[in-house]
């Protein structure tokens, strides 16, 4: 018998009965919408592992870069020259459903169209190595903003997929069961009641027989 | 009009801001959990932040995970790497599939 305790009534059935098909139905519509999030999700985390290994060689050739035109000059002089930086990144954010899971959207835009914008420096006190290092920064930064946008939406959908893997079970292993049983059990109790009402009226209606029976050979003694 | 920050120590971060991201150099792990909420809570969509200054404030960085805004990053610095941001991409496979089906050889 099922663990919880279920009144045998047609009521209860018919409230069951309807339990089951929305189980059911919710059922496949989860496991519909786990294994879509699934094949996406594959297609993004391998973009995303591609452009993690991508972006992180490129900051670390670019740290090596900075290193090294760190080495070339003098440490105030290097400051001085980065202090005011002259391009600025704007980001435009938007949201994009896929499957139910809002995953980020990014365009950037920077302040100035000119690509030269990114050396905030005269070039008379610098060293060549710092504008070979802001330009191995300035080139890996696309990648970098592709990169923030995948991981994210990686890590969104891989929290909704577990959430909703989570459901499908549920509803597979535990709640659709049990409805079906409490639904056995109920139409088992109502047969059985049927059955016991049927035999209850046979044997009334042999003991009235009876009595008719009986009554009919005391007149015929008299 | 959303902007990107970079958090970490100063030698890994200082040149971002010649492309045009602003960078916010923290040493230690307090300052840097303040400075992580200032920054989501005000127009920072992108949070980067080294591999080495993550791992300090690895419960903070969790209280984002669950909004679509900001996306906090790792990437790798001028030292200290721990090789977590390949390790997360790797996680969240974890998470979806049940194990590593994708990466798990390399």
């Amino acid at each position: 018998m099922a663990a919880t305790q279920v009144n045998p009534t047609r009521m209860e059935l018919t409230r069951l009965k309807k339990k089951l098909q929305t189980a059911v139905r919710g059922h496949k519509l989860l496991k519909d919408k786990r294994d879509e999030l699934m094949r996406q999700f594959l297609d993004l985390v391998r973009v995303n592992m591609e452009l993690r290994l991508k972006v992180e060689q490129g900051i670390k050739d670019a740290n090596k870069n900075f290193v090294i035109a760190k080495a070339g000059m003098s440490e105030q002089i290097l400051h001085t020259a980065l202090m005011a930086p002259k391009q600025e990144v704007y980001l435009e954010c938007d949201k994009k459903n896929v499957m139910s899971v809002e995953i980020p959207v990014f365009e950037y835009k920077t302040r100035t169209a000119n690509a030269n914008d990114i050396y905030s420096y005269g070039f008379a006190f610098t060293s060549n190595d710092l504008d070979d290092a802001v330009k191995s920064l300035d080139d890996i930064l696309p990648d970098m903003l592709k990169l923030s946008e995948t991981e994210k939406a990686c890590q969104l959908m891989a929290a909704e997929i577990e959430k909703t893997r989570r459901r499908v079970n549920a509803l597979e292993h535990v709640v659709i069961p049990q409805t079906q049983q409490n639904i056995k059990y109920i139409k088992m109790k109502l047969d059985e009641n049927e059955r016991s009402t049927q035999i209850r009226l046979m044997k009334v209606k042999d003991m009235m027989l009876e009595e008719v029976r009986q009554k009919a050979l005391a007149e015929l003694e008299n | 009009m959303y902007k990107i920050a970079v958090l970490g120590d100063y030698d890994s971060i200082y040149g971002f801001a010649t492309v045009g991201l602003d960078t916010f150099p923290v040493s230690d792990s307090e300052s840097a959990a303040k400075q992580l909420h200032n920054l989501a809570e005000n127009d920072y969509s992108v949070i980067y932040i080294t591999e080495k200054l993550a791992d300090c404030i690895q419960e903070d960085i969790r209280k984002y995970s669950t909004r679509v805004f900001p996306a906090i990053i790792q990437i790798p610095g001028v030292s200290g790497n721990t090789g977590a941001g390949v390790e997360n991409v790797k996680k969240t496979v974890e998470q979806a599939v049940g194990s590593d089906i994708l990466f798990g050889g390399n």
